[in-house]
C-alpha cells in the first residue's frame, strides 16, 4: 500500500492530479454493498441528527388511551403512531429515531476512545521495546481470553449498569484490537528510511511517533474502527438487552427489546422494529468497512 | 518441535496468572464489602463483622491476600455461592455439559451449512448465488443474536408452535443425568418420546447460537476455496481429466480446510459469549445463564470463579489449536 493513500495531508497536497482518493473512489463505488452501507448511514446520521424535526413524539411521552397500539396497517392502528405504541403509550417510531442518535453516539464515543488509547499504547509498545512492548502487550493478550461480552459484563457489574459505563466496557474490550493493528504496522514503519532520516534530522519521539509514524498506520486503523463501530452497537445493545447498560426509559434499542420481553407473544412489532433497527444499522457499517478494507488494500480482498 | 511446544506452554503461564489477578480484583472492585453482602438485609453487628473479616483474611495487605487467593485456585477452590451455599467448581461441572450441548451442535450446524454453501459460493463465483449468499453471510454476523432468537420463539414457538420456548426438555419425561448431555442420556433412557423432546428443545438455539459461526465458515470457506482455485496443482488435476467434483471436494476443499479449522477453534470465545445471550433467551440451564444470574443475585463469588474459568476454558482451546495448527503447518513452527 503506497503510504499517501493513508495520509489525508498528502491527499489533499496533491490533489491537482488524480491521486489516490481518486482511484479509492472508483474502487469503492465499484462495491455496491458498501456504496448501501455507506447510503443507510447517511441516512441514520440525517435521521439522528435531526430526530427533534422528524420524530412525530417525545421519546418518553406516554399516551394513556394507547397502549400497545399495533402498527398503522394492521387493524387497530391509527396514522398517529406509524409504528405502533409500546406497554406504556409510547410512540415507537419516535422512540427508534431517537435511538439512532444514541447508537451512533454510543459507536462514535467507543471507538473514539478505543482507537486513540488502543493506537497510543500500540506505537508506545513500538517505540519503548522490551519491558514496556511485552508488558503492554501481555496485558492485551489477558483482555483477549476473555469472551468480549463476557468481560464487558464484568467491567460493568464492577462499575454499576448505565449508559456511560457500558461504553467504557465495550472500548475497553476492543482495545487489544487496535493496539495490536498499531503496534504491527508501527514496528513495519520503524523499519524504513523516511523514518531514519527524520529521526537523523533530530525529531523527537512524540514528533516522530505521532506526525511521522502514525499517518502512515492509518489505513488499516481506519478499517478496523469502521468494523469497531458496528461491534460496539451491537455490543452495547446486548449490555442494555441484558439490563446492563442504558436504563429505561431511555430509548436505547437494546434496552427496548428487554422492556418487550414480557408482551412480546401479543405485540410483534415491539420486539421487531428495534432489532431490525440494530440489524440495519451494524449490517451498513459492516458492509461500509468491507468495502472500505477493500478498496484501500486489495491485497486484503476476499 | 518440543522448542515450539514449550514455547508456547510456557507464554500461557504469565496470561494465566493476569487473568487471575484480574478475577482476584473483581470481589474487591464490586460494590459492597463481600461479608456485608452475605448477611443481606440482616445486617451484621459491626464487632462481628470484623471478626468475620479478620477470619476471612480481608484485614491482609492486598498483596497477601492475592497469594492466599492464587493458592485457592490452585487448589481449586474458587468460593462458595452467596445464593445456593454450593462450591463454585461443582455448579460449574454441572451445569458445563449443557453449555457444551449446545455449543458443539451450534458449531456442527455451522459447519454443515457454511460448508458447503462457502464452496458452491466459490465455485460459481460472481453469480447470483454467490452474492446473495455473501449478502446471507454479512447480515448473519452482524444479527443482533438475542433479538434473532426471539423472533425465532415468536415465529416457530408462539405462531406456528412447532418447537418449545425455553429449557432443554419437557416436564413430562425424567432423565437421568448420567453424561449431563441430553440427547444422549434421552438416548439411553430407552424412551423415543423423550429425545425427540430433547431434540425439539434444541433446535431453535442451535441455530441461533450457529448463525454468527455460519456466516464466517461460509466466508471463510469461500475465500480459503477461491484462493487454492488459483493454484497450479489444481489445473494439473482439471487437465488430468478428473471430474470437477472431484477436483472440487477431494483436491482443493481438503487444501482449504486448514484456515477454517483453525478459525473455528479460535470462534470458542465468541461461541461462549453468544452462549450467554442464547441461553438467558431460551432459559438453557447452562453456564451462560447461570453468570447472568448470579450478576442478577449479586452472587460475586459465582460470578468471579465462572468468568476465571471460562477464561481459563477459552486459553486452553486457543493453546490447542495453536499446537494443533503448528504441528499441521510446519512453516510456523519457530
Amino acid at each position: 500500500m503506497s503510504r499517501a493513500e493513508a495520509d489525508p495531508a498528502a491527499i489533499a497536497a496533491t490533489t491537482t492530479a488524480p491521486g489516490p482518493l481518486r482511484l479509492f473512489a472508483v474502487a469503492f463505488a465499484e462495491n455496491r454493498g458498501a456504496v448501501l452501507g455507506l447510503g443507510i448511514m447517511v441516512l441514520l446520521l440525517v435521521v439522528a441528527l435531526l430526530a427533534g424535526v422528524v420524530a412525530p413524539h417525545s421519546p418518553i411521552e406516554q399516551f394513556r388511551d394507547h397502549f400497545l397500539t399495533p402498527p398503522v396497517w394492521q387493524a387497530g392502528g391509527t396514522d398517529r403512531f406509524p409504528l405502533g405504541t409500546d406497554d406504556v403509550g409510547r410512540d415507537l417510531l419516535s422512540r427508534l429515531i431517537y435511538g439512532a442518535r444514541l447508537s451512533l453516539l454510543i459507536g462514535l464515543s467507543v471507538v473514539v476512545l478505543s482507537l486513540t488509547t488502543g493506537s497510543t499504547l500500540g506505537l508506545v509498545a513500538a517505540f519503548a521495546g522490551g519491558g514496556v512492548d511485552i508488558a503492554i502487550m501481555r496485558l492485551m493478550d489477558i483482555v483477549l481470553v476473555f469472551p468480549s461480552l463476557l468481560l464487558a459484563i464484568v467491567i460493568v457489574a464492577i462499575l454499576g449498569p448505565s449508559l456511560f459505563n457500558a461504553m467504557l466496557a465495550v472500548a475497553i474490550v476492543t482495545l487489544p484490537n487496535y493496539t495490536r493493528l498499531a503496534r504491527a504496522s508501527a514496528l513495519a514503519e520503524l523499519a524504513r528510511d523516511y523514518v531514519t532520516a527524520t529521526r537523523a534530522a533530530g525529531a523527537g519521539p512524540l514528533r516522530l511517533m505521532f506526525a511521522t509514524v502514525l499517518p502512515n498506520c492509518l489505513a488499516p486503523l481506519i478499517v478496523q474502527a469502521t468494523l469497531g463501530f458496528s461491534s460496539a452497537i451491537l455490543d452495547a445493545a446486548a449490555l442494555g438487552f441484558l439490563g446492563l447498560g442504558a436504563q429505561p426509559p431511555t430509548p436505547e434499542w437494546g434496552t427496548m427489546l428487554a422492556g418487550a420481553l414480557q408482551f412480546y407473544q401479543r405485540a410483534w412489532w415491539v420486539l421487531t422494529f428495534p432489532g431490525l433497527a440494530i440489524l440495519l444499522t451494524v449490517l451498513a457499517f459492516n458492509l461500509f468497512g468491507d468495502g472500505l478494507r477493500d478498496a484501500l488494500d486489495p491485497k486484503l480482498k476476499r | 518441535m518440543l522448542r515450539f511446544l514449550l514455547r508456547r506452554v510456557v507464554l500461557v503461564v504469565p496470561t494465566f496468572i493476569g487473568v487471575t489477578l484480574l478475577s482476584f480484583l473483581l470481589i474487591h472492585l464490586v460494590p459492597g464489602d463481600p461479608i456485608e453482602v452475605r448477611f443481606g438485609e440482616r445486617g451484621v453487628s459491626p464487632q462481628r463483622l470484623a471478626e468475620l473479616r479478620h477470619e476471612a483474611g480481608l484485614d491482609r495487605p492486598l498483596w497477601q491476600q492475592f497469594l492466599a487467593y492464587e493458592g485457592q485456585v490452585a487448589t481449586g477452590h474458587l468460593g462458595t455461592s452467596v445464593v445456593t451455599h454450593e462450591p463454585v467448581w461443582s455448579e460449574f461441572v454441572t451445569l458445563f455439559p449443557a453449555t457444551v450441548e449446545l455449543s458443539v451442535c451450534a458449531i456442527l450446524f455451522a459447519i454443515l451449512v457454511g460448508l458447503p454453501f462457502g464452496v458452491i459460493a466459490a465455485v460459481r463465483r460472481g453469480s447470483v448465488f454467490d452474492y446473495g449468499l455473501m449478502g446471507l453471510s454479512v447480515t448473519g454476523a452482524s444479527m443482533p443474536i438475542f433479538w434473532w432468537g426471539l423472533m425465532m420463539i415468536l415465529v416457530f414457538s408462539v405462531a406456528l408452535g412447532w418447537t418449545p420456548v425455553s429449557g432443554r426438555i419437557s416436564d413430562a419425561y425424567y432423565v437421568a443425568p448420567w453424561t449431563g448431555f441430553m440427547l444422549i442420556d434421552a438416548w439411553f433412557s430407552d424412551d423415543r418420546g423423550a429425545v425427540a423432546s430433547a431434540l425439539s428443545h434444541l433446535i431453535l438455539p442451535t441455530i441461533v447460537l450457529g448463525t454468527i459461526p455460519l456466516a464466517t465458515v461460509a466466508r471463510m470457506t469461500r475465500s480459503a476455496m477461491l484462493e487454492v482455485l488459483g493454484e497450479d496443482y489444481i489445473r494439473t488435476a482439471r487437465a488430468k481429466g478428473l471430474g470437477t467434483l472431484r477436483v472440487v471436494v477431494v483436491h482443493a476443499l481438503r487444501n482449504a480446510l486448514i484456515p477454517v479449522v483453525t478459525v473455528i477453534g479460535l470462534q470458542v470465545g465468541t461461541l461462549l459469549g453468544g452462549a450467554i445471550l442464547t441461553e438467558t433467551i431460551f432459559s438453557w440451564p447452562g453456564i451462560g445463564h447461570w453468570l447472568i444470574e448470579s450478576i442478577q443475585r449479586r452472587d460475586y463469588p459465582v460470578l468471579q470463579g465462572g468468568t476465571l474459568l471460562v477464561a481459563s476454558l477459552v486459553m486452553l482451546v486457543n493453546l490447542g489449536v495453536d499446537l494443533a495448527y503448528g504441528f499441521l503447518n510446519p512453516r510456523i513452527r519457530r
